[in-house]
This record gives C-alpha cells, structure tokens and sequence, in this order.
C-alpha cells in the first residue's frame, strides 16, 4: 500500500471524471452542499442518513450497506473514489467504513470539496442515476475498529491518539467551535491519550502533508511504532482522517478507529478520564 | 454531528448567557464572500474549527471566553482578525485580499 493506491489528486481527478470503473462518491452530513453543486457524475452518501443505523447507535448492518450501494450503482468491482467537506473528514470516515465491509479499491480525493472549490474547478447540478447493482459485502472487518471496553484496556498500553483540538482535549470546550457547546459528556480525555489534531496531518487547503512531514509529526509526538494504536476524537469522523494517514498512508501495522469516541467515553460510568 | 450546520441566521435557541458565540462576515472589495472557508484557532494557532460563509458571507462558531484567531480563505484571497471573546455575542469582520 502506498500513497498513490489510496489517494488521488484533484487534477487526476477531474480528469478521469466518468471513467468507466471508477465511482466518485461525494460524502457529507449535510447533502445541501451535493445538491448545490458536485462532482460531474458523483452519487451522493449522507453520513448520517446512510450510513448509520436508525434506531441504536452503530452502523448500518452488512444487508443494509449492500442494500445501500446497490441502490447508488456501486459494483464490488468498482473503484470508489471518494471527497466531501469538512476536509474530507466524512469521506475518511466513509473510506474506513467501505474498507471495513471488505471494498477491496477505495481512494480518497486530496483535499476534498474545498481543494476543488479553492481551485474553482467546475461543479455540476445534474441528477446522477446509475444502474442499480447486486452489491455484496464481506463480514465487518473488526481489526480496524475499536469498541470501549478495548480502549479502557488500552490506556497505558497502546497508543491511544486523540485527534481533536487542545481545547477539546483539555476538556475546555466540548465539541468542535462551530456546534453549540451544549452536550451530556464530561470534558477531558482519555488516560495517557496523546493529543495529536488531526489538523495537523493537513495543510490549510485540506490536502494531506507529504509522507516525510507525516512520518516527522508522529514520531515528534512520541507514536511508539512497537505498539498497536487506537485513534478517537468525539464522534469518529476526524478520527478516521487520522487512521487513514497511519495506515493508509504511513502503513503502520495495527490501527483502529474507536467510532464511539468522546461522545460514548465521555458519557461511561466509572471509567477514568484525564484533563 | 460534526458537519457544520447552516450558516447565518437568528440566534434564536442559542443561550447567550452561557455559550460564547463568535460571529461575523467576510469581505472583499466591498462586498461580502459567500462560500469562504473560515477557521478558527487557538491561542497555539491550532485548528479548532472551519465553517463555510452562508450566500451573505456570515459565519458563527461557539467557542469559550478566551483570546481566538479566525481565519478566512477563499478564492478572492485570505484574511484574518484576533479577537478576545467573552461569554454572549462576539462580532467581527474578516476582510480577504
């Protein structure tokens, strides 16, 4: 696995607009953004709608997700190219959720919506049909995903990577600034957890740094590569933007993503919370 | 719940007595920018936040009293104001070129 296998840049990108084979998918909570304007011949996923479950919180099941991609047009053959807002947050989310169904070609755009808005590159408003397909998902990969019990037995044991703000981190503030500070979970974080912003794995236009400035900051902040790792931030999104650059990009061996993240931790009975 | 909701609007609902709201509009040459990324920063230049301005330029984050950075980047240019922020409504303007 290398760079070049998992993601692509926005010039590559726009020119391999309607390719056959490939598959872009624009990746959002809010579909306003798709609506008002996408990728020409980009099917849309809402974060929320489709991909977590309706009623308990978790993903939507193996069925329900082949189910999904059938209806968007997706083949198990197909190469997924995925970019959204937030820089790219939803759509790493979305790239660790496809990898954990077993979608063996998924690549992420570099930089995401706001690289492609910065840089003025066209948007179409066209209604995107595609074919339907008969998808087939594998068995959830669990070697990627974290649940709480592992990361109350992680702390002191494993790299624990909280990737949201300092301020978030030291429990000053309770989610990100531009969401109401108004939430059930207590401030702080988790025991021996390194605070590590996933911001600071990006440039400011949403691109990734390069390999050598990744593999600097990690190492700077005391990542023990002799250690499995479990990557959270407060619901999993900027989560997945950092197991991306470990795994994907970095090729470190053992990541997970704990999706529950701050938001179930910070509302445990019991366990132990540093701030 | 961590896409940025719709930006611009009332502030009805928002409890000013204890949120620390700080908002306002980006400018170019005399004229709000509509779909400027806005950022704000802590006191380590730290990420903490990105909005995208509403067709009126406006963007709003909740923050905590304290000294903030924001940061605007768009098409048209960059631009960006430090602000000291105390609990209620925090107003600024960020003008890019």
């Amino acid at each position: 696995m290398s760079r070049t296998d998992v993601l692509v840049t926005a010039d590559w990108a726009q020119e391999n607009l309607g390719t056959p084979g490939l598959v872009f998918v624009e990746v959002d909570e809010d579909t306003s953004a798709y609506d008002g304007g996408h990728l020409e011949g980009a099917v849309k996923l809402d974060w929320k709608k489709d991909l977590q479950d309706p009623l308990r919180r978790d993903f939507v099941n193996k069925e329900a997700f082949e189910a999904l991609l059938s209806e968007k047009g997706i083949s198990n053959d197909d190469t997924v190219v995925l970019y959204g807002g937030n820089n790219n947050w939803f759509a790493a989310y979305a790239y660790w959720y496809f990898k954990l169904y077993g979608h063996e070609d998924v690549k992420l755009v570099d930089g995401g919506r706001k690289k492609w808005e910065l840089d003025g590159r066209p948007l179409s408003k066209d209604p995107v049909q595609r074919p339907a397909t008969q998808y087939r998902a594998q068995e959830p990969d669990l070697s990627i995903r974290a649940f709480r019990d592992e990361v109350v037995a992680s702390i002191g044991a494993k790299n624990l990577i909280d990737v949201r703000s300092p301020d978030e981190f030291s429990g000053k503030i309770l989610a990100p600034a531009h969401l109401p500070q108004e939430m059930a979970q207590k401030g702080g974080h988790v025991p021996t957890a390194k605070n590590i912003p996933w911001s600071k794995a990006a440039n400011e236009d949403g691109t990734f740094k390069s390999d050598e400035e990744l593999a600097a900051l990690y190492a700077e902040q005391g990542y023990d590569d002799a250690k499995p790792t479990i990557a959270y931030c407060r619901i999993g999104e900027r989560s997945s933007h950092t197991w991306f650059v470990l795994r994907e990009l970095l090729g470190k061996p053992d990541v997970k993503n704990y999706d529950g993240s701050w938001v179930e931790y910070g509302s445990l009975v019991g366990v132990p919370i540093e701030k | 719940m961590c896409g940025a909701p719709q930006q611009g609007g009332t502030l009805a609902g928002v409890d000013l007595s204890t949120q620390t709201v700080i908002q306002g509009q980006v400018w170019h040459d005399g004229a709000p920018v509509a779909g400027a990324y806005v950022r704000l920063l802590d006191t380590t230049d730290e990420f903490t936040a990105e909005v995208v301005t509403s067709p009126e330029g406006e963007f709003r984050f909740f923050a905590a009293p304290g000294e903030w950075k924001v940061r605007s980047l768009a098409p048209v240019g960059k631009g960006e104001r430090v602000l000291s922020a105390e609990v209620g409504l925090n107003e600024t303007t960020i003008v890019v070129d």
